[in-house]
């Protein structure tokens, strides 16, 4: 075995204290170790995702101190004293069912890989812009890279939610399987402005 | 809405007890994704397990001279640091070509080359360490030197005598080529009435897909057997790859693929930090962890659709095509990639040249020539993206100078939905398709005539926007003819084991796998129906070699179409076996009775006579209230390939509506809508919202991707800020609307659905960009189209 | 990629700050909202020995106005200013930016302070700070310097800031009722770095306009602001025709360099189309 060489740069762990999902952990890290990395590495919180570590496709996104931030571009040190939220969390919490049933019953996500950060982001809208347009939606969903669903099915998931919470339209449906000739209700599935299919000939 | 309940054409049922084949039900697996615990590669950690982080050439074309290790080797956490040499004491080097492409040529390659570098990015040097950062912390002091060789880098004089070659030995740098005549062409030409051509450029872009390329290979030095998880699309012929090029049985080797976040063909090769990351486990006894890091990907993910294709067209006067031309260049990597070649994507791009229409004239020229770039394979639509923009662009300009309009030019020209089966001028053979109804349907869908009178009305006041068709034909279902005769041993078949548990529950086991499209939710569907059961009661496990049958996986959108059969299958011979339980209990005659609902039924009255549960309790636990000389056979298996056709072929239109900024070149895209007809819709839902997916995915190589090279064979947009994939702010709408034309090469009917979005996207967005333009005495042919383009197509920059 | 080690440390005040900046000079890089720092450390084209956490140093936080001056602390977010009404109010033009600025996780941790330091010149803070005349304060052992925005963006990534100094607040003078303001950009995504982008900030006056102040992005290595073409604007009405005589001046001043997808005769013109448009807007909103 070879010699040690000089000692790299002095990087000393440091203790942070942090809430995560509403638990309080003391946890060592070391500083260079970003947000996402101690969530999925140090906690097990496998639910956000890394897509570039470069803070562009937002797959990343979590909440911090009830901000959304790309977990990639905070470190774990800086998280020292904070709030941090994941999806884990946020679904055990129940803050968002209703845009995430609206997702399920659209299909708005495949292969899953964004849709954690997808639902960090619009859960942020859905409080702060509870009257947001179609078209702000989709302004403000413009962070996270989607790949497989094209994006109007998030859309769609999106103002579904916004017109539930605004009292415009009732929750989706609990059951995810709807049969046959039950009468379909597809009144939360109906985002805004779409023509009627049905209607086409053919 | 985002997807209709029901499509407007009611097929007959296929099972007895219809409740989901045809219907926008939910995916099981959703649920899980949605809330984030999902689980993906990165997400599994295993006992002991490293990481490597592999030394990429940063040249396209060097000598390696040295490699010096020993102040990578003392950095804290490294366990290996490990050469090609090295790897190739386990792994053998393969060459990635394909008999039945006469001709092809490519050079053997390794997992981590040797001696030579060929692109930048391919890999060299494996460092291993106990985690990421310190691996990348030891590469920056791995000491490696080398000389620089010469580069091709541009296609076009990839085959002059004066360029060098990148492998001496081949003779020349091109690695296949094909020549198609119909004859009558110079005739057909001759005595046109109208002959348009264009040159045609497709910028080389690549798949992006948000999980990076990723895998962990577990080398198990006590059993002798290889697990490798592995985000991936092909389990099986990975299973086979790494058996034969490590020299292990095949029952060594397992493959696992678990949640996979996006695939579209990038991940259905075999890329040489694959078999790199196999040795390395081999070689150090341990788990190995490989995540591609995102700029790592840029070099190393497959690139795709890197072409010039000339092209012509002839028309009569009466406004009949009679013929196409085209001349069709392509620039591949330095090697063919393993196993399913760089030459398909060229070679479907004359198979499909001119697809929708009824000429009878064609000829076509193909060049495949090697490059030191990254190398190519399948992407998603693979040619036919390329092959509609050709055909679809030269199909405007010819309806131009004949002074037709764009949409009637089509409806006179393409092959009426009476002549099925027919050939195709380039020698496709089509089942059925259904080019006028779904000419039809566009036309209505998306109000064509007030589109016209808008566009008209806002030409008046400066504002241009431009209307766009792409008629497409997509391949699916592809039956052996693909990969098989070749000599790849890539399954064409694919196989469902079903089994009803004691419960009354039913477990389905397919070979074809889940990358988000919904595979698992159709199968379920299927599954539900064909036995009798609650959707619920179903449960899909698919991507493990271990466990379900052997089959081919997801590629050529086979999925639906030959899953889904394999599934039908043994869905209706459990269903059978149930009956047959379940008579010989009841001590009635296997017609009189039936699977409905969970239960056996009388088919005469309907009434209930016992529920699957009770089948399932008598069957598995009291064998001995059964008479002699009967089994209870619960658990069935059915394989299905696709016999009748080299391909079950699907069509479509679709229309972009599109608003072009003159002043910037800015394209605004305003509406899209496709009219697809994939034969029967098991899921409208899903397949409303792959459509969606790649149109979206075909407009990013229209509008905003390609990966940039400078003339030394260096990437200079290899990243997320640089390499411009779709974001939602800038994406339309789309509506979908089906037309239902089942195949009759299966019972299910189903074909598939997944890249045909592709495949019109960038035909349609192009002509309704130079259908915006027209007035201006502007058009342009080279993707993608980039404000500077268009400004240069309107000469207001050079 | 891992970013490489390094250490880290979140003083508490200013004097701290100065005092870890004295001791490690080059070695040691401020962390302010980390968004353009921390993803250079993850691309590791850069290895700082330690970072030094200004996050906790509220002197460093807060909009304000006071004097005529709306002063913007080095460590208001872009969000914080987009939601700002004191910001709505006294610097509409900033109001107008910020929402082109990335996207909303990204706004929420990057700093005006970080934007104004690294001085990239495809950013909206430096061409607004500098169309409105606004002032830099850093603060460093040596005390207090106020720089003017035009003075302090001296080249590509490079500002007028010494060793040991930073930038504790930014100040521009709030506006008045004579004021018209545009902020447009052409980017090929919303949120991307723009191709090119322009701030417009006319003060009428007697006669039409006693000032138009031009300042693009992205037409150079520092906020560009063609003095030729602005001069034939000032004290004059805008028409139509002195718009068109503006453009053929910004046509013949403009020197723009290329980049890997546009040309430099493709900047030009889109910053001419830009120029056109935003002095329609104010012709228009001056009348």
């Amino acid at each position: 075995m070879t010699e040690v060489l000089a000692a790299p740069p002095s990087d000393h762990a440091r203790a942070i204290r942090v809430i995560v999902n509403g638990r309080p952990l003391q946890r060592v890290v070391m500083p260079r170790t970003h947000l996402v990395d101690f969530l999925r590495e140090d906690l097990g919180l496998t639910g956000s995702h890394l897509g570039c570590e470069h803070g562009v496709c937002g797959a990343c996104t979590v909440r911090l101190d009830g901000e959304v931030v790309r977990g990639c571009l905070v470190l774990a040190v800086q998280a020292d004293g904070a709030r941090v939220e994941t999806v884990e969390g946020l679904t055990d919490g129940g803050t968002m069912r209703d845009l995430q049933d609206a997702f399920v019953a659209r299909n708005a996500l495949q292969c899953g890989y964004c849709t954690p950060g997808m639902l960090m982001a619009a859960a942020e809208l859905l409080e702060q812009r509870p009257d947001a347009t179609r078209e702000e939606v989709r302004q403000w969903i413009s962070g996270n890279y989607c790949r497989c669903t094209g994006y109007q099915a998030i859309v769609d998931a999106i103002c579904a939610t916004l017109d539930i919470r605004r009292g415009k339209r009732p929750a989706a449906v609990a059951a995810p399987f709807p049969e046959r000739d039950d009468a379909l209700h597809d009144d939360d599935r109906e985002p805004s402005g779409q023509a009627d299919l049905d209607a086409v000939g053919g | 809405m985002n997807a209709p309940d029901r499509h407007p054409r009611e097929l007959w049922n296929v099972t007895d007890d219809p409740r989901y084949i045809g219907t926008s039900v939910s995916r099981p697996g959703a649920q899980r994704l949605v809330e984030g615990r999902g689980t993906y590669v990165d997400d599994i950690q295993l006992p002991r397990m490293a990481h490597v982080v592999y030394w990429r050439s940063p040249v396209a074309h060097c000598r390696i001279t040295r490699i010096g290790r020993d102040a990578a080797n003392a950095m804290p956490g490294v366990l290996a640091i490990v050469d090609g040499s090295e790897v190739a004491t386990v792994c053998k080097p393969w060459v990635a070509t394909l008999g039945h492409l006469a001709g092809m040529k490519s050079a053997p390659q390794h997992p981590l080359a040797i001696e030579r570098a060929c692109w930048q990015g391919e890999p060299v040097v494996a460092v291993v360490a106990e985690t990421r950062a310190q691996a990348e912390d030891a590469i920056q002091l791995l000491e490696v030197e080398w000389e620089d060789l010469p580069v091709v880098a541009d296609m076009e004089t990839a085959l002059d005598p004066s360029t060098p070659l990148i492998h001496p030995e081949l003779g020349d740098n091109r690695c296949f080529t094909r020549s198609l005549d119909t004859g009558g062409v110079d005739e057909a030409f001759a005595s046109a009435h109208v002959v348009a051509e264009a040159t045609f450029h497709f910028g080389r872009h690549t798949g992006v897909t948000l999980e990076p390329r990723c895998q962990i290979a577990d080398w198990h030095a006590g059993d002798r057997r290889l697990t490798v998880y592995h985000s991936q699309q092909a389990p099986h012929m990975m299973q086979d790859l790494y058996a034969r090029q490590f020299d292990l049985p095949e029952s060594s080797v397992r493959v696992i693929c678990k949640d996979v976040g996006g695939s579209f063909g990038i991940k259905v090769h075999a890329y040489p930090d694959d078999f790199a990351t196999v040795a390395l486990s081999i070689l150090l006894k341990r788990p190995i962890k490989f995540v591609a890091d995102r700029l790592e990907s840029f070099t190393s993910d497959i690139h795709a659709r890197e072409h010039r294709v000339k092209g012509r067209i002839a028309a009569s006067k009466d406004g009949d095509i009679l013929a196409f031309e085209i001349d069709d260049l392509t620039g591949i990597g330095p090697y063919s990639m393993f196993p399913r070649t760089s030459a398909i994507e060229g070679n479907q791009v004359v198979n499909l040249t001119g697809g929708p229409y009824k000429h009878k004239q064609y000829r076509a020229k193909l060049d495949v020539v090697f490059m030191n770039k990254t190398p190519t394979c399948q992407y998603r639509g693979v040619g036919h993206p390329i092959a509609c923009a050709v055909t679809e662009g030269l199909v405007d300009l010819a309806a131009a100078k004949l002074g037709m309009d764009p949409l009637a030019f089509r409806k006179q020209n393409v092959i009426p939905d009476s002549a099925y089966p027919c050939v195709g001028a380039s020698g496709i053979k089509l089942e059925v398709l259904s080019h006028e109804e779904c000419l039809r349907k566009i036309e209505t869908l998306m109000d064509y005539d007030a589109l016209r009178t808008e566009q008209a009305a806002l030409r008046k006041r400066g504002i241009h926007r431009g209307i766009g068709f792409a008629t497409l034909i997509e391949l699916t279902n592809p039956g052996a003819a693909f990969y098989g005769v070749g000599g790849a041993r890539i399954a064409a078949q694919d196989g469902a084991t079903m089994r009803l548990e004691p419960s009354g529950a039913v477990t389905v086991l397919v070979s074809v796998g889940e990358q988000g499209q919904g595979s698992e939710g159709i199968f379920a569907q299927i599954a539900a129906d064909a036995v009798g059961v609650d959707m619920r009661k179903v449960r899909v496990a698919t991507g493990d070699t271990d466990v379900t049958p052997y089959g081919g996986g997801t590629w050529a959108s086979r999925g639906a179409g030959i899953g889904g059969e394999a599934v039908l299958q043994a869905g209706l011979a459990l269903q059978q076996n149930i009956v047959r339980v379940a008579a010989v209990i009841l001590n009635r005659a296997a017609e009189e009775i039936t699977v409905r609902r969970d239960a056996i039924v009388e088919v005469a009255s309907g009434a209930e006579l016992m529920t699957l549960a009770e089948v399932g309790r008598i069957a598995y636990f009291r064998p001995d209230t059964l008479p002699p000389g009967f089994t209870p056979e619960l658990m069935v298996t059915r394989h299905y390939a696709q016999k009748d056709y080299p391909f079950i072929f699907t069509n479509g239109v679709q229309a972009s509506y599109v608003e072009v900024d003159t002043d910037t070149g800015f394209v605004k895209l305003l509406r899209h809508w496709a009219v697809e007809d994939c034969g029967r819709v098991i899921n409208p839902m899903l397949v409303d919202e792959q459509i969606r997916g790649a149109i979206v995915q075909g407009i990013g190589g229209a509008l905003y991707e390609e990966c940039l090279y400078d003339e030394t064979g260096q990437l200079l947009n290899g990243s997320m800020a640089d390499y411009l994939v779709p974001m939602s702010g800038e994406m339309p709408d789309i509506e979908v609307a089906h037309v239902q034309t089942p195949t009759a090469s299966s019972q299910l009917g189903a074909k598939g659905a997944g890249e045909a979005g592709t495949a019109g996207a960038p035909g349609a967005v192009m002509n309704a960009i130079n259908d915006a333009l027209r007035p201006l005495d502007a058009a342009v042919w080279s993707q993608p189209f980039t404000p500077e383009k268009i400004l240069r197509a309107l000469g207001k920059v050079d | 990629m891992k970013s490489p080690a390094f250490d880290y440390t979140r003083p508490g005040t200013l004097d701290e700050v100065f005092a870890l900046m004295g001791e490690h000079g080059d070695d040691a890089r401020l962390l302010a909202g980390g968004q353009t720092l921390l993803a250079t450390l993850n691309m590791r084209l850069s290895e700082p020995a330690l970072l030094i956490d200004i996050n906790r140093i509220d002197a460093l936080k807060g909009i304000t106005v006071r004097d005529g001056m709306l002063r913007i602390g080095a460590l208001v977010t872009h969000r914080e200013i987009e939601e700002s009404a004191l910001v709505g109010q006294h610097a509409p033009l900033l109001a107008m930016a910020a929402p082109h600025i990335a996207h909303r996780a990204i706004r929420n941790r990057g700093t005006f302070g970080g934007s104004i330091a690294y001085a990239d010149p495809a950013a909206e803070w430096p061409v607004c700070l500098v169309a409105l005349e606004g002032v830099v304060v850093v603060r460093g052992t040596g005390g207090e310097r106020r720089i003017a925005a035009r003075d302090f963006f001296v080249d590509l990534y490079t500002t007028d800031l010494r060793p040991g100094e930073l930038i504790t607040a930014c100040e521009v003078p709030v506006a008045s009722d004579a004021d018209v303001f545009v902020f447009d950009e052409l980017a090929r995504r919303h949120g991307d770095y723009a191709i090119v982008g322009l701030a417009v900030v006319g003060r009428r006056g007697s006669g039409g306009f006693a000032s138009v102040r031009l300042c693009y992005l992205g037409m150079g290595t520092v906020p560009v602001c063609p003095s030729a073409t602005e001069a034939l604007l000032e004290g004059h009405a805008l028409t139509a025709v002195l718009i068109d005589a503006a453009i053929d001046r910004l046509t013949t001043e403009l020197d723009p360099m290329g980049d890997l997808t546009n040309t430099a005769q493709t900047k030009r013109h889109l910053a001419c189309v830009l120029a056109r448009r935003a002095l329609n807007t104010v012709m228009n909103a001056a009348s």
